[in-house]
């Protein structure tokens, strides 16, 4: 009997040991900031839960105390195309490559207002979080990007409602719509590209939050939302056109929707131009939000 | 030897103050991040210096700052305000980095800066648990795993459904500080949060710090509360000015801080434009306080005697005069008076001169910042000089010796009433209410 209560002894050893398996987790190193730090994509992996959770708290607010809640997610994109139709397509006369143009530009809609949502959003993210930013340490990234990937929701939404267009028109789904993933994640990283450098120097210079209205009406004007690009005729107009990176999504998604000509020569400089913003935007992000809780 | 926890190494912050000097948060436009860039391109075209080095100034939020804290240490960093604790928590929890220096953190870290960071107005007690739980670094799983404890901490469990907007500001620091409570990291860096909420849940909050300090983790504690450092740390570190000026053992750093705070405090003399009213046949030129020893002080300990010395300078002969001093708080409330007649002294006849009058207060006052006015009336009720808010003095909240103290900053009126408690006796609950003193003396068989 005895010996069978002594066993309980044991646990004490245990928890010291565990104490020094945690000590051993790595060091954190606090040091002046060198410059161009390295991305630390893993310190981003290590918070995607705070990325979802800001995602979360994102939609959550977005239509709280608004009657119509998320009914709004339709009306905007919605009232964009018959204003649309009505000014371009009716007035205007724009050709719109032989498709009813309320669906022609609905669908040009989608990724654009994706696109100017993610971008808007994110220019301000980092504003926005100031109280955030003075107060808690995470890896600064997870605000522009979790801000990119909120627009998400209206997205799909606005996705539904052009299926509803498509089968007013009777217009099937071609197997194309398959590379539509590729196509939303291509107009996420654009947003998030020219969202990074925004909302950097959003934080130091304020003067950002005025410009952004601007840049996105401009950038409208310069993708084929409206129009196509069938309008522009001349070589080297294509050529600095399709420097805009959205000219590709936007006709892509066409494509894949609606099966108009196939946008494989405007993609690529499309994905080029993506990739170096991206990659500055990233490198600029992070050498800058060193000082964010400083100048904030 | 224990192994380190935290080590921090000359560690450096400097602040660039903006151009103007007016604030050093100002952010800048880009006009004048233009004007600045030319102006410094113009200067060295010129072959002279650049321009941002002449124009941009700055300051040292630290300087030189290294300490090592040991697993398991309690450790309270104290300072006056602006002396770089927030800095140094906020380096140490990476918000910010330093200017030069390093430091490492061996652990899991978790910073409580503020309570409540991220909470959102719209969304429900409930949700914000999961923000501001996430903010803090917990996991989901984690945060799962203690919403009931949490919950239940707070003890507003009935309104969790409830947008916080529509919460009492009482209700959200409880909610928020339950949230950080839960916080379960091995090293924790606290800021000044534990003085907010009513008495009874800042002890909650205090015993809830004292069990994660009984746990073993590390913790570093910032606070203005003395007595709530010295009641959580076993060592403390003084910061004055970004420096460590003193370490070592609770006692004695709060026992330097408290010398500092002393120096605060100059002289009293009454500048020339001071407000007074009166005839002005005599005048208040200088009034200090002194502490028990007989040192002049802006700071006094809880409970301890205030010497007030006046010097009157008298240019005409008056009538027979009434000294006294008023203590004010700083939000004008009038607190405690003391009239040189109160103890059955006559007038006091002053001749032309210079005089010099003295008061011992002996009135518990509770921890808080006054200020001291002082009066010269004659008998009829005129004044012959009045100052007010000559000299400010602070009340801190430790005493001198023994467990005296007022913690918390959750003062009710400004003075401790001289009182004597009796100890607890059983009651018939019958007799509750029903105190007769007739009734009870008198025993009918």
């Amino acid at each position: 009997m005895l010996t069978v209560l002594k066993t309980p002894e044991q646990p004490e050893q245990t928890a010291t040991t565990d104490a020094a398996v945690n000590f051993d987790v790595r060091a954190i190193e606090i040091a002046p900031s060198r410059g161009w730090e390295a991305l630390d994509l893993r310190g981003v992996w290590e918070y995607r839960e705070l990325v979802w959770f800001l995602i979360w708290r994102d939609i959550k607010v977005r239509y709280k105390q608004a009657s119509l809640g998320i009914v709004w997610a339709v009306i905007q994109p919605v009232m964009t195309m018959l204003v649309f139709t009505l000014i371009f397509g009716r007035l205007a006369q724009l050709p719109s490559d032989g498709l009813p143009y309320p669906v022609f530009t609905f669908t040009a809609l989608l990724p654009w207002q994706l696109f100017s949502g993610a971008l808007t959003g994110s220019a301000n993210s980092v504003v926005n979080s100031a109280s955030l930013i003075s107060k808690v340490y995470f890896p600064r990234l997870v605000i522009p990007i979790a801000s990119v990937m909120a627009t998400l929701v209206d997205f799909s939404i606005s996705f539904g409602v052009l299926l509803g267009l498509m089968a007013w028109y009777g217009i099937s789904l071609r197997l194309a719509v398959v590379v539509l993933p590729l196509l939303v994640m291509l107009a996420l990283a654009i947003a998030l590209a020219v969202g990074l450098w925004a909302s950097a120097l959003n934080v130091r210079y304020r003067d950002v939050r005025h410009v952004m209205p601007f840049v996105v009406q401009f950038w409208l004007l310069a993708s084929p939302v409206a129009y196509s690009t069938s309008l522009i005729t001349s070589p080297t107009w294509r050529a600095v056109y399709s420097l805009n990176p959205m000219v590709g999504v936007i006709e892509g998604f066409r494509w894949a929707v609606l099966g108009s000509t196939p946008p494989s020569v405007l993609v690529v400089p499309s994905i080029f131009v993506t990739g170096v913003l991206l990659a500055t935007g990233l490198f600029f992000f992070r050498r800058t939000e060193a000082s964010f809780a400083d100048v904030i | 030897m224990p192994p380190t926890a935290i080590l921090v190494e000359h560690v450096c912050k400097r602040y660039d103050i903006g151009v103007s000097g007016e604030n050093m948060f100002q952010y800048g436009s880009l006009r004048e991040s233009i004007a600045v860039a030319a102006s410094s391109a113009l200067q060295r075209l010129r072959g002279g210096r650049s321009g941002l080095e002449v124009s941009v100034d700055h300051i040292w939020a630290l300087d030189d700052v290294s300490f090592s804290v040991n697993k398991g240490e309690v450790i309270g960093i104290i300072g006056r305000n602006g002396a770089g604790k927030s800095t140094l928590l906020k380096i140490l929890s990476r918000i910010t980095k330093p200017t030069s220096g390093y430091a490492q953190i061996y652990g899991r870290l978790g910073s409580l800066l503020e309570v409540g960071t991220g909470f959102h107005p719209e969304l429900t007690g409930r949700d914000n648990i999961f923000l501001n739980g996430a903010m803090l670094g917990m996991r989901r799983h984690e945060i799962n795993q203690r919403f009931d404890a949490i919950a239940d901490f707070s003890g507003i469990a009935k309104f969790l459904d409830t947008p916080v907007k529509r919460y009492s500001s009482g209700m959200y620091v409880r909610l928020a500080f339950a949230v950080a409570a839960h916080l379960e990291p091995e090293i924790l860096l606290v800021d000044e949060v534990l003085a907010v909420g009513d008495a009874e849940f800042q002890k909650k909050c205090l015993g809830k710090m004292k069990s994660v300090v009984g746990e073993g983790r590390t913790v570093l504690f910032v606070s203005h509360n003395m007595a709530a450092v010295k009641s959580l740390c076993d060592r403390a570190l003084l910061l004055d000015a970004g420096s460590v000026v003193a370490e070592g053992h609770v006692d004695e750093v709060v026992e330097r801080y408290l010398g500092l705070a002393r120096e605060i405090e100059p002289g009293g003399s009454i500048p020339e434009d001071a407000v007074r009213s009166g005839t002005g046949e005599a005048r208040f030129r200088h009034v200090e306080l002194l502490t028990q020893d007989d040192r002049q002080s802006g700071e006094f300990y809880f409970g301890q005697r205030i010497r007030v010395r006046m010097t009157v300078e008298v240019m005409e002969s008056v009538e027979p005069v009434v000294a006294g001093v008023v203590i004010e708080s700083l939000e004008g409330v009038k607190v405690a008076c003391s009239f040189s007649t109160d103890c059955e002294m006559d007038p006091y006849t002053l001749s032309p001169g210079w005089h010099v009058l003295t008061v011992d207060i002996k009135v518990t006052l509770l921890p808080r910042t006054y200020t001291i006015g002082v009066y010269l009336n004659r008998t009829d009720g005129y004044d012959v000089d009045v100052v007010t808010r000559t000299v400010q003095m602070s009340v801190l909240n430790v005493a001198t010796t023994g467990r005296d103290s007022y913690p918390w900053e959750t003062l009710q009126g400004y003075v401790r009433a001289p009182s004597q408690w009796c100890a607890p006796e059983s009651v018939d609950p019958s007799t509750v209410g029903s105190h007769d003193p007739v009734a009870s003396s008198t025993k009918p068989d």
